[in-house]
């Protein structure tokens, strides 16, 4: 029985912003920002180099090493 | 009659409302931040990129700024070399939704100069992605002139080091780069007074970059308020067609009629 349990529990690790996280296995970019808190009209992703938006957001799923940034504008000059 | 600060300033086609650009970093809050945009009159704000602090929530500097209102301008700072610049450039552009950009690639932390080499990479990498390019240089001519060749939108050199409040320094090298600009020449860094930007406009400059003077003052809103109206002080006094300078000494009292 216990396989397909197990995979979906699964933890796997990411790169978030240069630090290590573990992940639950299958989840989306949404799905993560929304654990973190993020609101994601306010923040941009790069998954693996590549800018993620909108809708890519909610299909793109994390791998095992994916390595992950989550950036926003701030003050600066 | 020397109108050229009546006309109003133009980068890429696009006419801007204010002479003056400010910086949103080191404000003491969102609030006064706010403040003094709307005090200082400009048009075009600065902003950078930075990752995400999870866990640590921090000023929402951007929901303060009306972007009805306000051009922005994010920069690449942090950049220490045209492939971070290129980088940071994409995401920046995904984040604010169009094109402009503050291009700046900054290697050494002492000083925060910037590279001359990476920065013109990273310009034709840029320019050539569709990004209206406004890159912060040092104050060098040739530089410069590299620059507008290969399609930047305007040039910013700098006075004196970023966030150094030591005014112009470079005024000699401003001049030379006004003289054969054929796009605006923002005077960015360094300017610590309203005093810097008039000399600014008076080697012939078309716009200042201010930040920190404005922020770390005491009170930031009155500074901003002060460094536009040497903005509109300048502009005055240069169509008012300015004196010239001598080395001797033109007495302004009668020269007959004395008392000996």
């Amino acid at each position: 029985m216990g396989k397909s349990f197990l995979f979906i529990l699964e933890l796997m690790v990411i790169i978030l912003n240069g630090k290590e996280r573990s992940v639950n296995g299958q989840k989306t970019i949404a799905g993560l920002l929304e654990d973190l808190g993020q609101d994601a009209g306010r923040v941009v992703v790069e998954h693996n180099g590549r800018i993620v938006t909108g809708d890519g957001l909610k299909t793109a799923r994390l791998q095992e090493g994916d390595v992950l940034e989550v950036v926003r504008l701030v003050g600066g000059g | 009659m020397d109108e050229r600060m009546a006309k109003p300033l133009v980068i890429a086609g696009r006419e801007i409302k204010s002479r003056l650009m400010m910086g949103t970093g080191k404000f003491s809050s969102p609030q006064v931040m706010a403040e003094a945009l709307e005090a200082s009159g400009a048009e075009i704000v600065t902003v950078a990129l930075r990752r995400v602090e999870f866990g640590n929530p921090q000023d929402d500097i951007i929901s303060q700024i009306d972007q009805q209102r306000y051009l922005l301008l994010p920069n690449t700072s942090g950049a220490r070399d045209a492939q971070e610049a290129v980088r940071i450039a994409r995401l920046a552009r995904a984040a604010s939704g169009w094109d402009w950009l503050k291009l700046e690639v900054t290697p050494e932390p002492n000083y925060l100069l910037p590279d001359p080499i990476e920065t013109l990479k990273a310009a034709e990498i840029l320019v050539k992605e569709g990004f209206v390019v406004l890159p912060y240089i040092n104050a060098d001519p040739v530089l410069a002139k590299r620059l507008q060749d290969a399609g930047c939108a305007a040039v910013m050199p700098l006075g004196s080091p970023i966030g150094s409040g030591r005014g112009i320094k470079t005024a000699e090298q401003i001049e030379i780069i006004v003289q054969q600009a054929t796009v605006p020449v923002v005077v960015d860094a360094g300017l610590g007074l309203p005093s810097h930007v008039c000399q600014a406009f008076e080697l012939g400059a078309d716009a200042v970059l201010v930040n920190t003077a404005v922020a770390v003052a005491q009170d930031p809103v009155a500074m901003a308020r002060s460094f536009r109206l040497a903005v509109e002080s300048a502009a005055e006094a240069i169509a008012a067609g300015p004196m010239g300078q001598s080395g001797a000494a033109s007495a302004s009292s009668p020269l007959t009629g004395f008392l000996r």
